[in-house]
């Protein structure tokens, strides 16, 4: 089939490239400009090439925080995209308990991130906090502000808390998409629960599930604000991610140089994840 | 295989079901032999899923039995019934390909591999999709898909029952003849009972041995094609099967006479006085034009092909007869004479037997 093949098309894109190039491109442009300069302060500026990024890349401090934040996503992925799927499986799939449930699932994601991280601060304290007191009471050494391992333990267990509800939403209303046909064919073919999930269920939410490994993995990847409000990146630098590490350097040593190249790298490392993440899930999908 | 008996089944989808509109099916009692070729027949929403659904166990009925030979399966759940059953809209595995979908149910088994192979080449033969059996089943059509689940249904050889819920309908009309040809010759190969629910009278009529006419939930008669047509039990089954189907005009039956419209006309035998709404029906084809008998106006002619359909009115309600091809249409003819043999008169209309001795 012949496409007419007309380049005045392109004027009609241009508004959307105008605006984008306001709120994207020329902002990243400024970061850019910043990770291949350098100054001595007074607003004078100095070609540095690529100085910048060779010290991100060879620095171990932020191989460190890299290695964290790896950790740190591999781990929320590992449990909340199975828990999801497991709640969402659970779910009433419709009448009052439905409606019930799906309001409840939905509350975390309407809290916002520094008042979650506030909420688990308060909640995980030994002093004062319904949890941090109740397992000092039961005897278990529970202290988030000088143990690493209680401090991690914190930190994944409020992300679950707060973002598995995303992961089980987007399944239920990729298992509710499925017709009562498929398992009623499935009852007649006498598969198995296993062979139900298997061969009905997870390939009607595939297309889901992506959305949902991606947007946990982006997410986790970029967590801030709820561990810089419950540890500070403490104790010592245990909980210190990428985006703490990157704010420290820019904000709070003001090293601007170093710091877009950072974020640059940061960026790259996010692309360059999410889109190794698509091309494994789709490729299933693609086969003939 | 097995004799499959309904005993006083009835089902609601309430659950605290008041007036008969709240019954889904009215309470019936049916016995299919083993090895038989039913079909339920009847308009959509008349019952016919749910009863199918009741029988595979998808559904548990709100009264009474279901039994399989001797045992009562009511409560069994689909998958110890052991039965089959292919649906309206293709169900298909989509990440398998066509091999595997058809393998599924026997893999579901734990056939051993050359058994299940065997089997699986053997209905994609019947099928027509050796050329296609690798491919994913997701891109393929939707009637490549329904024959991918009515393949699905055929490959267990050891079923109770095989049931299709209109599984032609998204066919293209070629193939559904192909198809309908293959599943008659399955059913002689085999011996499987098969029960057809479909809305269709011709895919009924070709199919079963025995068709259970189903209007309103309730069965109002099952019997063979034949004995449908020639003695509808109730006036449903005269106006559904047949087309057109059968004449109903509003009577006074006295005796061997039915007066119609101040015509009287002559009946073969004698009824007994009835009270209700009594009507006298026939089938188009036992009608002939004529210069004396009820009064009929002719509104037009059609060709269809082997005969010819003419539609008309008498005594305002619509009349229809069927005409040989190459009887010529009289001109101006304004009555018709009925075939004394073939009036059936109902009332209520549910279909009156005469009585025993001419009067």
């Amino acid at each position: 089939m012949d496409k007419p093949v007309n380049n005045r098309a392109w004027f009609l894109v241009l508004p959307v490239l105008v605006l984008v190039a306001f709120s994207a491109v020329i902002p990243l442009m400024t970061v850019v400009n910043y990770s291949v300069q350098d100054t001595f302060g007074n607003n004078q500026f100095f070609w540095n090439g690529l100085g910048w990024f060779q010290e991100v890349l060879e620095s171990d401090r932020i191989h460190a925080a890299l290695g964290r934040q790896l950790l740190f996503s591999a781990i929320i992925l590992a449990i909340e995209i199975p828990l999801g799927i497991f709640i969402a499986l659970n779910m009433p799939k419709r009448g009052f308990w439905a409606s019930l449930v799906l309001v409840l699932m939905a509350l975390p994601l309407l809290i916002p991130w520094n008042v979650v991280g506030t909420i688990w601060q308060v909640f995980g304290r030994v002093d004062i906090g319904l949890l941090g007191h109740t397992l000092a009471a039961l005897g278990v050494d529970y202290n988030y502000v000088n143990d690493p391992l209680d401090a991690w333990a914190t930190i994944i267990v409020m992300d679950v808390w707060h973002w598995t509800s995303l992961v089980a939403l987007l399944c239920y209303a990729g298992l509710q998409s499925i017709p009562d046909a498929y398992y009623q064919a499935a009852r007649i073919d006498q598969a198995s629960r296993w062979g139900v999930f298997r061969f009905i269920e997870l390939p009607k939410m595939s297309g889901v599930l992506l959305i949902a490994v991606l947007l946990r993995f982006m997410d986790s990847f970029m967590i801030y604000t709820e561990p810089f409000v419950v540890t500070g990146g403490g104790p010592g630098n245990a909980t210190t991610f990428l985006s703490i590490d990157l704010v420290k350097m820019a904000i709070g040593q003001f090293d601007l140089g170093p710091a877009a190249a950072f974020s640059l790298i940061y960026f790259l490392v996010i692309l360059l994840i999410s889109w190794v993440f698509y091309t494994v899930m789709t490729a299933q999908r693609d086969l003939p | 295989m097995a004799r499959i008996t309904l005993d006083n089944l009835a089902h609601s989808y309430s659950p605290a079901p008041k007036g008969d509109a709240d019954w889904a099916l009215k309470p019936m009692s049916l016995t299919w032999r083993d090895g038989g070729a039913y079909a339920l027949l009847g308009s959509s929403g008349c019952g016919k899923t749910t009863l199918l659904n009741i029988i595979s166990g998808l559904l548990r009925p709100s009264r009474g039995r279901v039994l399989f030979g001797d045992r009562d399966v009511t409560d069994l759940p689909t998958a110890a019934r052991n039965i089959a059953q292919v649906f309206q809209f293709p169900v298909v595995y989509d990440t398998m390909t066509v091999r595997q979908n058809l393998a599924f149910p026997l893999k579901n088994l734990g056939l051993p591999a050359a058994q299940i192979a065997a089997r699986v080449d053997a209905v994609a033969r019947m099928i027509g999709m050796e050329e296609t059996l690798d491919r994913r089943a997701r891109g393929l059509t939707a009637d490549a898909k329904q024959k991918i689940s009515l393949g699905r249904g055929m490959v267990r050889q050891d079923v109770n029952a095989i049931l299709f819920d209109e599984p032609l309908t998204v066919i293209d009309p070629q193939m559904k003849w192909e198809l309908r040809t293959q599943l008659k010759a399955l059913h002689r190969e085999f011996g499987h009972t098969m029960i057809y629910v479909t809305h269709d009278q011709t895919e009924a009529l070709t199919f079963a041995d025995e068709v259970v006419v189903m209007s309103e939930g309730r069965v109002v008669q099952a019997g063979t094609p034949q004995s449908l047509f020639d003695t509808p039990a109730h006036t449903f089954v005269g106006y559904f099967i047949g087309s057109p189907g059968m004449n109903l005009l509003d009577a006074e039956v006295r005796g061997t006479s039915a007066r119609v419209a101040g015509t009287t006309l002559q009946l073969a035998r004698a009824y007994a006085p009835w009270k209700g709404r009594v009507q006298i029906g026939i089938r188009p084809d036992a009608v002939r034009p004529a210069t004396e008998g009820l009064p009929f106006r002719l509104i037009r002619a059609e060709d269809v092909g082997h005969h010819r359909i003419l539609r008309g009115e008498v005594a305002g309600a619509s009349f229809n007869l069927v005409l040989p091809e190459d009887e010529p249409i009289p001109a101006g003819f304004d009555r018709v004479a009925l075939d004394p043999a073939r009036i059936g008169v109902f009332v209520d209309d549910w279909r009156i037997e005469p009585l025993e001795r001419a009067a």
